[in-house]
């Protein structure tokens, strides 16, 4: 317990001091904590669910949209921010500012809870690939669709509100940024980890073990899939809206309903780190952008081909992940009893 | 609990790393001003992204070998790190704060496309470090306030709207019928706006107007459309790949059509591509190579077109040309300031009045270039087709052709 | 001047006039149907490979559309050196078959029998290396193959098919043909499907399914090449547009069920008259959104459907 309490306030004061220590990273650092966020909330899906779905990217995308509609929209006329030819310029005041955020933060999450609970029923029944595909489709859709409405900017993209002039320093709204994207992955985790520990965990493993078993036992599958669900649109809306922030400029389908990066990078740092677990997503998630940015660095232009090749690596050769992984390993460190006797019995098959 | 022991140890080498790794570059390094740039290497937008990156390169490499930047009596050489930034635009966001925040750097290059250029701009101007811009057109990048924004281009608006006023004429001043097909993405919608607004003006009807999805390779059902409506004009933009496939399909469609005006003819190649069929089109150009403008680093247009083939092996387009002129004026602006502050340096960017063998630039309060008409050419191609050519048309001063209007019918050519 | 926020009223008429220009001018219904055929026969020849490798391998491939243009890109360069790019759908399935016996040794064969997730994640990281190394082989540049066949005008030139496009459509027809009689008849077609029905089996009984294996994805890639060679005499070839083309087999496949040619090739065609059509009653600009909302409505249709006999789709 000694060790848990000890990693746990090292993680705490690393996140809350990484600002000033590294201030060159700040930027890194809170992408980094959303990409957590996106990587531990599919692992509800894909990790303790077995619904492996590639539609979370549709709440990521809603979300930045509701942020900064909502934020502009309670002070002026969306359809002449994003007016294409941009004649008008506006500037939010700083109470303005803060009260928008607020709202659009919160309704960033809160909507697309809901569009996950509206749909949920007709998608969730979907099973395997099917509803791999299908979640992919809703995904692809809701950036087309992005791009042809016209009071969210359509193809031209949107501009993010930008901190008031005159409240502090670029420094202060960076360290803003930063704090609230650490606070979403601090509360995302606590939430889910308490959240596994509960009756509604279990649920999702025997969803995932057999969900026809887990049926037959009377538990009502669908709708702990659709609270499943809702859980993570919540949290990846919120992060969605606070990546809209952290970028200032949002596109249909590159920054918003980006599937092929951030739709398929977050299923990638799950596996990576280990699905089904707790902390693999965060391990996961950690490892991978480390990889990703030094080789954004060292590898002009042929960053894809690494990234295509730790791909293949990691799927083909560790498929359960880092945490899976030193889990075979190390059996007794997860809590697993594994007796003396029987491991002696152990023979290699084959 | 090893596991435990393992994260830990792993979070302590993260914050390790992080810490050692923050040795940021300065902005002058001994004799080099360090200058960052985001292209797109890879993605949809990499054929553009390479002819930015080269025309980059062949000024910078022109500068260093001519003497380099004199500040303060002492002679500078040019160094851009490059990152790629995949045609994604937020990608292009995060590299813009990476090349600041942890490399440095603090005299910015423009990436490739408006939407790429957008996503940068208020980064950049977050940290009140100046960017000078080429490929990024997109009236809305001028219209925010941006003060440390500054494009050795036309807007996007202007790309197209001479043509329009050109049909007019040629109709006998009266309002023409105008079909559009834009790509849906920043800058093909800004040359939209812009042949909204020189409809409006002239008092000509839109028919047609469809804003085609970026991954779509099939333009039938536009051009179907166009042919059961007849309209005067048909303007195309989408890029090198929306060029492309506008030829083939009119050409295959016998799409007849007076006037077909597009861009991004030169970057797609396209007289080279599709040789005959591309005659005709009238294509909205930054630059051309036949343009009477100077400067003392490439000579005159004909000689930058001639070295960029030698370097490179293959035409300029404009794209590249421009990239070029960024690095002239930046270099003239340092000289100007004679400093590296970037307020200074800013400043001196802003007061820009020169020529290069691009074109003269001055720049508007919003960071537009203002000294600089937009050329259309078309594609005239000789006898048997065996050899396609972009010939000036417009404005009358460059003019080495004239204009073909209307366009020859398919069944005549 | 056509409003671009303001007056959605005057955005509806002038979508109104749309609607009815298909209808005024009937030619055009005839126009879309056809240009629709002739890109669904495209589709469905890739989606047919794809059907084939996931009935057999259990494996979804989303680096089809990589093996697509990489097809293509044979066929361009034979365009290249003076050949005429149409023999490219003889020569470009050749290479690509072997491309593909390459691709299942070095990585697919370790994915086989594993979860279908696992290849979706291993294919994808194969389509991203396969993009980039192609943009460094073949150029950044957006390319284009001539084939100077010329267009067949009918309706006194109301509606016109280029006959790049005929083509390809038959050559994509005499493929499949070929491809059933071979499934068919041949001793590797006749393991195939047995592997297909039950691997396990199909080894007893001799059948060596790993070369089973091998053989069909060289088939898939084969079959993508043919593909990738009309594309490349039909539309435009860049090395990141590969994912359409994966996507729609996707779709193609999800819509027919697998191992089922008449419905591929009718679910194909049918996916894209809905593709012209649907540009022309509900925009341009809301065409692929169209075509995505619609598999997300079948399935969901399909799932509604099962659940009252209490099955899901699986």
């Amino acid at each position: 317990m000694n060790r848990n309490t000890l990693l746990y306030a090292s993680l705490l004061i690393f996140g809350l001091v990484g600002a000033f220590v590294f201030p060159a990273y700040k930027l890194q650092l809170s992408f980094l904590y959303i990409l957590i966020v996106l990587a531990m909330t599919w692992d509800v899906q894909g990790g303790q669910m077995g619904y492996n779905t590639f539609g979370n990217i549709l709440f990521f995308g809603v979300g930045m949209y509701v942020a900064s509609s909502v934020q502009i929209a309670m002070f002026f006329s969306l359809s002449e921010w994003t007016d294409a030819g941009g004649e008008k310029t506006f500037v939010h005041t700083v109470p303005q500012f803060f009260q928008g955020f607020a709202f659009g933060i919160l309704l960033s999450g809160i909507i697309p809870m809901l569009i996950a609970g509206i749909i949920g029923y007709g998608i969730l029944g979907l099973r395997g690939h099917y509803f791999a595909i299908c979640t992919l489709a809703l995904g692809i859709a809701a950036g087309e669709i992005a791009g042809g409405v016209e009071i969210i900017g359509a193809g031209q993209g949107m501009t993010v509100p930008v901190w008031p002039k005159g409240f502090g320093s670029n420094e202060l709204s960076s360290q803003f940024l930063y704090y609230l994207s650490f606070a979403l992955a601090v509360i995302t985790f606590t939430f889910l980890k308490w959240a596994y520990s509960t009756r509604f965990g279990l649920v999702l493993n025997a969803i995932r073990d057999n969900e026809d078993k887990a049926e037959a036992m009377g538990i009502y599958t669908m709708r702990y899939k659709i609270i499943g669900w809702m859980v993570s649109a919540f949290f990846v809306g919120l992060a969605g809206g606070i990546m809209g922030h952290i970028n200032g400029y949002i596109e249909p389908t590159e920054i918003a309903f980006a599937g092929p990066t951030f739709g398929v990078f977050m299923v990638l740092m799950a596996i990576l780190g280990g699905k089904g677990t707790l902390w693999g997503p965060l391990v996961g998630a950690t490892i991978f952008h480390i990889f990703k940015e030094s080789f954004w660095t060292f590898f002009l232009g042929w960053q894809y081909v690494a990234l295509g090749v730790l791909i293949v690596v990691i799927v083909v050769y560790f498929p359960e992940g880092i945490m899976g992984w030193l889990r075979e390993k190390y059996p007794e460190r997860f809590g697993e009893v594994i007796d003396e006797a029987d491991r002696k019995a152990q023979v290699t098959l084959k | 609990m090893k596991v435990k022991n393992f994260i830990i140890t792993f979070i302590s080498a993260i914050a390790l790393l992080l810490s050692t790794s923050t040795i940021s570059l300065a902005k002058v390094v001994g004799d080099k001003i360090v200058l960052g740039a985001a292209v797109s290497l890879t993605g949809k937008y990499s054929s553009n992204g390479v002819h930015t990156q080269n025309g980059y390169n062949i000024a910078v490499e022109r500068i260093n070998s001519m003497g380099g930047v004199k500040v303060d009596g002492k002679s500078y050489k040019f160094e851009i790190i490059y990152y790629d930034d995949e045609s994604n635009s937020g990608r292009a966001a995060q590299l813009a704060e990476r090349l600041i925040k942890q490399d440095g750097v603090q005299y910015m290059l423009g990436p490739y496309s408006s939407g790429l250029t957008k996503a940068m701009a208020p980064v950049t101007e977050k940290y009140q470090v100046p960017m000078v811009e080429a490929n990024g057109a997109s009236r809305s990048l001028f219209t925010k306030g941006y003060k440390y924004l500054f494009a050795v281009l036309a807007p996007a608006n202007l790309y197209l709207d001479v043509a329009i006023d050109t049909a007019v004429e040629k109709n006998g001043g009266k309002p023409v019928r105008i079909a559009m097909a834009f790509e849906q993405d920043a800058f093909s919608q800004d040359v939209r706006l812009g042949i909204v607004e020189a409809a409006k003006r002239t008092g000509s009807k839109i028919i047609i107007d469809d804003k085609l999805p970026k991954e779509l390779n099939d333009m039938a059902a536009t051009l179907s459309k166009v042919k059961a409506t007849k309209p005067d004009v048909l303007v195309v933009s989408g890029h090198t790949k929306g060029a492309l496939t506008a030829i083939r399909q009119i050409s295959e469609m016998k799409v007849d059509v007076p006037m077909l005006a597009m861009t991004h003819c030169d970057a797609a190649k396209l007289s080279k591509q599709h040789g005959k069929a591309s005659e005709y089109a009238l294509c909205a150009s930054q630059w051309h190579k036949s343009l009477s403008y100077r400067d003392n680093y490439f000579g005159g247009g004909m000689e930058y077109a001639a070295d960029f083939k030698k370097m490179f092996d293959y035409d300029p387009p404009y794209q590249s040309a421009e990239s070029s002129a960024a690095l002239l004026v930046f270099k003239d602006a340092f000289e100007r300031a004679n400093s590296f502050d970037t307020k200074k340096v800013r400043d001196a960017l802003a007061a820009t009045e020169m020529q290069t063998f691009y074109g003269n630039i001055k720049f508007a309060p919003g960071g537009q270039n203002i000294s600089k008409p937009m050329v259309l050419f078309q594609v005239i191609c000789n006898d048997d087709g065996s050899k396609c050519e972009n010939k000036v048309v417009a404005p009358l001063k460059w003019a080495s052709a004239e204009l073909v209007h209307p366009i020859p019918k398919w069944s005549d050519r | 001047m056509l409003p671009s926020n303001r007056g959605h009223f005057f955005k509806y008429l002038e979508k109104y006039f749309m609607d009815f220009l298909i209808f005024q001018a009937p030619m055009l219904m005839v126009q879309a149907s056809i240009d629709g055929i002739l890109l669904g026969i495209l589709f469905a020849l890739i989606a047919y490979g794809m059907a084939l490798q996931w009935g057999v391998m259990n494996i979804i491939n989303i680096a089809q559309g990589e093996l697509v243009i990489m097809g293509g890109y044979i066929a361009y360069f034979m365009y290249l050196s003076g050949i005429h790019p149409a023999f490219g759908v003889i020569v470009s399935p050749i290479i690509m078959y072997f491309v593909g016996v390459g691709m299942y040794k070095l990585v697919i064969n370790k994915v086989v029998d594993r979860d279908l997730f696992i290849s979706i994640l291993a294919t994808f990281g194969i389509s991203i290396l396969a993009q980039q190394l192609m943009n460094f082989a073949f150029g950044a540049d957006v390319v284009v193959a001539q084939s100077n066949f010329g267009t067949t005008m009918l309706f006194d030139g109301m509606v016109t098919i280029p006959n790049a496009k005929i083509f390809s459509g038959l050559v994509c027809i005499i493929a499949a043909i070929i491809l059933v009689i071979y499934m068919k008849k041949s001793k590797l077609g006749r393991a195939i499907r047995a592997t297909a029905q039950n691997a396990r089996a199909a080894k007893i009984l001799g059948v060596n399914t790993e070369k089973v294996y091998a053989s069909t994805f060289g088939i898939n890639a084969a079959l993508c090449g043919i593909a990738g060679a009309c594309i490349a005499i039909t539309f435009t070839l860049h090395p990141y547009t590969g994912l359409p083309y994966t996507v729609r087999s996707f779709m193609i496949v999800i819509i027919a069920g697998l191992g089922n040619l008449p419905a591929v090739a009718i679910s194909g065609m049918g996916l894209g008259i809905f593709e012209e059509w649907a540009d022309y009653l509900i925009g341009t600009e809301f065409r692929i959104a169209a075509v995505f909302s619609l598999l997300v409505i079948i399935l969901v249709y399909r799932r509604f459907k099962l659940s009252k006999k209490r099955e899901y789709l699986k």
